[in-house]
């Protein structure tokens, strides 16, 4: 018996020959993505483009390191899937999708927030920061970023991005913090490799050379 | 099995609280308030809760800040984070038992953006009801955490009926000792409710952990002027530091003159489906010395009564012991 070939978004899978990566970024990048994003998330829009019956407009305003984007918004939507499925910020890292694990840290108004538990259309009027927004227009790492890897910080890594908003947004209001407020700053973000201590080393390391 | 997608709802982001409570109504039973998020969306991803109708509250600016009253008391808006709670000058200098347990809350990120209103109105953390099974508690005819295997070690000591869940607010118990007013505004317009009577037990109404009708918010809390600068005592235990709901936590406010206890307030957290007040210590202790003996007491007396579960016996000397360690070093 011959199964019929996987579908996604009205693209086959099997005849397009291409990573999974690649597959998902070419459909962001093509005209098919603010319509195609909904079917790719598994979700039902309304009117397309429109604004829900009585409820918000769709296609909002969105402030994200420091570019204003035009996105289709749906009601229902979580900063982080906009970041990663719509803008194509993928470095925001998505674990547990219930607040319990830090990887979707972001900053808000220079606030560190998960990003998998607040809903897009809450922060039309904020300014979003990601881990793609920390690095100078000439590629020079942010401080943090630099002392992550100059003390070997991460193990595998898929923590990472979360725990250095999170240090960010501490060393933002407190440039010279003692060990114990590190830990406490970075307590909202697990690490399933345990590399806890080469973490709060990067982030003391960053604090005296920032 | 993932549910990460909420299902579809209609948004809904008024700028007024008159407007949020308009929606509201309209909503009816498919209507849902939503402040911080943090607990309303574990609930829509989850697909427990499904409303249709969402009213995101987080426009409303009128609803934040923390304001001197007249009497010397402060008004803490429901929208006011708990970072800034926790932080604010003014809450740590007069009510440091309520900056304690808001920072004891969770993590940062979501003491970040989860709100005092939020903390206080959440839904309790049986994992049974979590789950999405036909529980008392949503509707059915049956309590799983309260059967021969069923797991209860986070479940109640006190106030069983039919529901064995509890209160898992941190902030809530701070506002019974602080005998904080809840301001609720519904269409009929305002009212003041002592913190005590805002949250109700399975025995009142089952299906809710607060008395807030459909079309009523919570807009703000008001603590009064008399335990300002009074000593205090938070405490919180859970299985881990960061995240974890409380197993149990007292919070207290006394006022001591020489080493006297003049006058007390004291509740305990996650032991009851509402936050304990702890009457009978007060009564035991007002008037006596501030001592170890007073405090041995004090623990004992807490206790009283306490009907354990089949896994949570261990609440009874947790819960003694933090009451001991209140009096003895508030």
């Amino acid at each position: 018996m011959k199964y019929p070939e996987p579908k996604l978004a009205g693209v086959s899978i099997a005849s397009a020959k291409a990573t999974r990566r690649q597959f998902i970024k070419g459909v962001i990048a093509s005209g098919a993505a603010m319509s195609g994003a909904g079917a790719l998330i598994g979700c039902s829009s309304g009117g397309e483009g429109g604004a829900m019956a009585g409820g918000v407009e769709r296609m909002i305003r969105l402030n994200v390191n420091g570019i204003q984007h035009t996105v289709d918004v749906l009601p229902n939507e979580t900063l982080a899937m906009t970041l990663r499925y719509k803008l194509n910020l993928t470095g925001t890292k998505l674990g547990c999708d219930r607040g319990e694990c830090g990887a979707c840290t972001i900053l808000v108004d220079d606030v560190a927030s998960y990003s998998c538990s607040m809903l897009t259309h809450s922060l039309r009027d904020k300014t979003i920061t990601t881990i793609e927004g920390l690095e100078a227009s000439d590629g020079t790492l942010h401080p943090v970023q630099q002392a992550m890897i100059d003390e070997l910080g991460p193990q595998c890594g898929f923590c990472t991005p979360g725990q250095v908003m999170s240090a960010v947004a501490l060393l933002n209001v407190n440039p010279s913090p003692t060990r114990d407020e590190v830990r406490m700053a970075l307590a909202g973000n697990l690490c399933r490799c345990g590399a806890y201590d080469n973490y709060l080393n990067s982030v003391m390391r960053a604090a005296q050379n920032a | 099995m993932s549910k990460d997608m909420m299902a579809a709802f209609e948004l809904y982001q008024p700028d007024s609280v008159d407007g949020a409570i308009d929606l509201l109504r309209e909503a009816g039973d498919g209507g849902w308030a939503l402040a911080g998020g943090n607990d309303s969306l574990d609930w829509f991803k989850d697909r427990v809760k499904r409303p249709r109708t969402v009213v995101d509250l987080s426009g409303l600016d009128e609803l934040r800040g923390v304001r001197e009253l007249p009497d010397g008391g402060i008004e803490i808006g429901a929208l006011t984070t708990l970072t800034e709670v926790e932080r604010n000058g003014l809450v740590r200098e007069r009510y440091g038992l309520l900056a304690d347990a808001a920072g004891r809350v969770a993590s940062p990120q979501i003491r970040n953006t989860g709100t005092l209103g939020g903390n206080l109105c959440q839904d309790t953390r049986c994992w049974y009801y979590r789950y999405g099974v036909d529980c008392y508690r949503a509707g059915g005819s049956s309590c799983y955490a309260d059967s021969p295997q069923g797991q209860n070690r986070e479940h109640c000591l006190w106030g069983a009926d039919r529901c064995v869940a509890v209160s898992p607010s941190d902030t809530a118990p701070a506002m019974v000792a602080l005998d904080a007013r809840m301001v609720v505004r519904g269409a009929g317009g305002e009212r003041e409710v002592p913190a005590e009577q805002f949250f109700i037990g399975p025995d009142v109404d089952i299906e809710r952990m607060t008395i807030l009708e459909p079309g009523e918010i919570l807009t703000a809390v008001r603590i009064p002027a008399d335990w300002a600068g009074a000593r205090f005592y938070f405490e919180k235990v859970a299985d881990r530091n960061t995240w974890d709901f409380a197993l149990a936590s007292v919070a207290a406010a006394m006022v001591v003159s020489g080493n006297t206890i003049e006058r007390i307030r004291m509740a305990a957290g996650a032991v009851q489906c509402v936050p304990r007040r702890l009457a009978v210590v007060e009564s035991v202790v007002t008037g006596q010395p501030k001592t170890e003996a007073t405090a041995a007491l004090a623990g004992q007396s807490a206790v009283r009564g306490a009907t354990p579960l089949n896994f949570n016996h261990f609440k009874i000397p947790l819960l003694q012991n933090l009451v001991m360690r209140a009096i003895r070093d508030a």
